[in-house]
């Protein structure tokens, strides 16, 4: 590991959403146990954060359906958190039930992604959630706020960030602790993450921000790069990169949590995990799902067969 | 300072070294049209460089055997300049018969890099490419040279940011109007790159400096965004992102000139490349070598 690089956060927190958004934007149903396997294997790493499931209608989202077993099967491991996604109250109630200590909303900074995606608009979708985290707070569960499309959107295209702003004021005021903002597309830059941040920044304390980076056009740890330098210290990132993009057939989608992990230790900032073990979890998840993996880090390590 | 989120160069000149550095580490070898239709749809493109090949033996490598024919079968677009690579003065020689108006020659900061690659020490490597330059100065041909291993070595390790700067120093002061280092296998991080760089620029005007890096690691965005933020305004890549790793079976090598000008359009960083027009022309060389691209813009731009 290098010295801290100056200005820079000197600890930054990895929420590893593999288990979750990684698996649902995959396309092979993977077996309950696999997704047990995964998520225990990830809690050995160091991570201090593993996204579990979704206590979504399996009716929506069918690789989510086996929230309950999930939940109940995996280990759960002193000083990790593990939220799962919960759209609505009923799906609060559902995960609370099954023993969830930390659940997330989704909003979106785009009137037309709200719609198509959870089929209301933004302000309907807040009522939701405020339901949500007032149950929350009565029973003590912190709430994560996710707001998709902040750098642009699949169908309205430009986003601008006052929205981004504006939504991520609602979800914060409501009582999310964090809100991570998702370049749900991949089409960012460091350009207009900047601008993006620069407008929430003024709504929302840093410490309370988080990227969610898509790789889909290669952009995504230059755009992390950016929001660590402007002092945002939680980064999303997704173990093999899992989960392809949903508007870009055979596009990539989530950033690759080694590749990030690679990033980080050379920057000299400490995330207190252990790239080995990820890259192991990785292989393991990447071999289940007969699939390559989307880190470069981990094809140039098996490859080589060192580790840098 | 990395902690800056800029300010960034108002413009960037791009180094395409497709036809030359990715293709030389492409298993496929090219035929002779194909390079050359490559090189003139890259002209097309707004692009002012383009390495186009090099004059080494065909023995060591095969795929630039066709150096000659190459370089005198392209459009020479006024504007654009077409460098080749000579590692000797046999090969300045034969490139300069062929036509050539510039060219590349390479060092290392590694001293076991240097014996692999090329036989014989840094120093003996420097001694002939004095030769090179002095033959290059009496015919007015500039000459640029790169520097690779600068962020590591596949034999060595670590390499110190402090022999960067030798080597990159003794190469500019013999007359190479610019350096380019190389992050040889990508293992370099933003890190790593801006203790470098700040290095190598106590001995070399950051003007005169160009960075040329790798993806293996997925760093090489990051990595050129930092140079950026540091004053860097030339940045090599190679369309589609041609040219794998020779030390790591498998992996990815050149960081992809489309992926680069996505993000410094995003930037507003003026580099006159027609984006849609460079995909295309990955798309060409793609399916020449019957291979996917290794662009994540262009992987996202089909919609198949």
């Amino acid at each position: 590991q290098e010295p801290q690089a100056s200005g820079l956060p000197e600890y930054i927190k990895i929420v590893e959403v593999g288990p979750r958004d990684g698996l649902q934007n995959e396309k092979v149903i993977v077996p309950t146990d696999i997704k047990i396997e995964l998520i225990n294997r990830l809690s050995k790493t160091g991570l201090p954060v593993v996204e579990v499931t979704s206590f979504v209608s399996s009716k929506w989202v069918p690789q989510m359906a086996d929230h309950k077993e999930v939940m109940r099967g995996i280990e759960r491991h002193p000083g990790v958190q593990y939220p799962v996604l919960t759209p609505n109250l009923q799906g609060f109630h559902s995960a609370i039930a099954a023993g969830a200590t930390e659940v997330s909303v989704f909003g979106a900074a785009s009137e037309s992604f709200s719609k198509m995606n959870i089929n209301c608009s933004i302000e309907e979708s807040i009522e939701k959630f405020e339901e949500v985290a007032k149950s929350a707070r009565n029973m003590n569960i912190p709430v994560r706020g996710y707001v998709s499309c902040a750098l642009g959107c699949p169908y309205e295209g430009n986003i601008i960030p006052a929205k981004v702003a504006e939504v991520s004021k609602r979800l914060y005021s409501m009582g999310c602790y964090e809100i991570s903002l998702g370049d749900t597309i991949g089409v960012g830059t460091p350009g207009s993450m900047k601008k993006m941040l620069e407008a929430v920044m003024k709504e929302i304390p840093l410490s309370a921000l988080a990227v969610h980076c898509h790789d889909t056009y290669g952009q995504a740890l230059a755009n992390i790069l950016t929001a660590i330098q402007m002092g945002v210290s939680v980064v999303d990132s997704s173990v093999s990169g899992l989960g392809g993009c949903p508007y870009a057939k055979g596009a990539t989608g989530n950033v690759a949590t080694e590749d990030v992990i690679y990033m980080l230790n050379g920057l000299g900032i400490n995330t207190g995990v252990n790239l080995y073990a990820v890259m192991e979890a990785g292989n393991f998840i990447c071999t289940a799902l007969n699939k390559k993996t989307n880190s470069k880090v981990a094809q140039a390590s098996f490859s080589t067969g060192t580790v840098n | 300072q990395v902690s800056s989120a800029g300010p960034y160069p108002r413009r960037v000149k791009v180094v395409e070294v497709g036809p030359r550095d990715g293709l030389q580490n492409e298993k496929n070898v090219v035929p002779t049209p194909v390079k050359i239709s490559l090189i003139n749809m890259l002209s097309e493109t707004g692009l002012q460089v383009i390495e186009a090949t090099s004059f080494v033996s065909p023995k060591w490598v095969p795929q630039m055997a066709d150096h000659t024919e190459v370089l005198q079968g392209i459009t020479k677009v006024p504007g654009i300049s077409y460098p080749v690579l000579t590692p000797n003065l046999k090969g300045f020689q034969a490139a300069v018969a062929a036509g050539a108006k510039e060219v590349s020659i390479f060092g290392a900061a590694s001293e076991q890099f240097t014996k692999k690659n090329i036989n014989c020490s840094i120093e003996e490597s420097l001694e002939r490419f004095n030769e090179v330059m002095a033959a290059a100065r009496a015919a007015n041909i500039p000459v640029r040279g790169y520097v690779s291993c600068v962020l590591g070595c596949p034999y060595e390790g670590k390499i110190s940011a402090a022999k960067v700067a030798e080597v990159s120093k003794k190469m500019y002061s013999m007359g190479c109007y610019e350096i380019s280092l190389g992050d040889t296998i990508g293992v370099g991080t933003p890190g790593s790159m801006k203790e470098m760089l700040s290095t190598v620029m106590k001995e070399v005007p950051v003007g005169a400096l160009a960075v040329h890096c790798h993806d293996t690691y997925g760093q090489a965005l990051a990595n050129i965004l930092v140079a950026l933020q540091m004053g860097v305004s030339v940045v090599d890549a190679s369309v589609a992102g041609l040219g794998g790793c020779p030390y790591a079976q498998g992996a990815s090598g050149n960081v992809a000139t489309e992926d680069l000008v996505y993000m410094l359009n995003g930037l507003g960083i003026h580099t006159g490349v027609d984006l849609q027009k460079l995909v295309d022309t990955g798309t060409f060389i793609c399916n020449a070598l019957n291979r996917r691209t290794n662009s994540k813009v262009s992987q996202a731009s089909c919609r198949l």
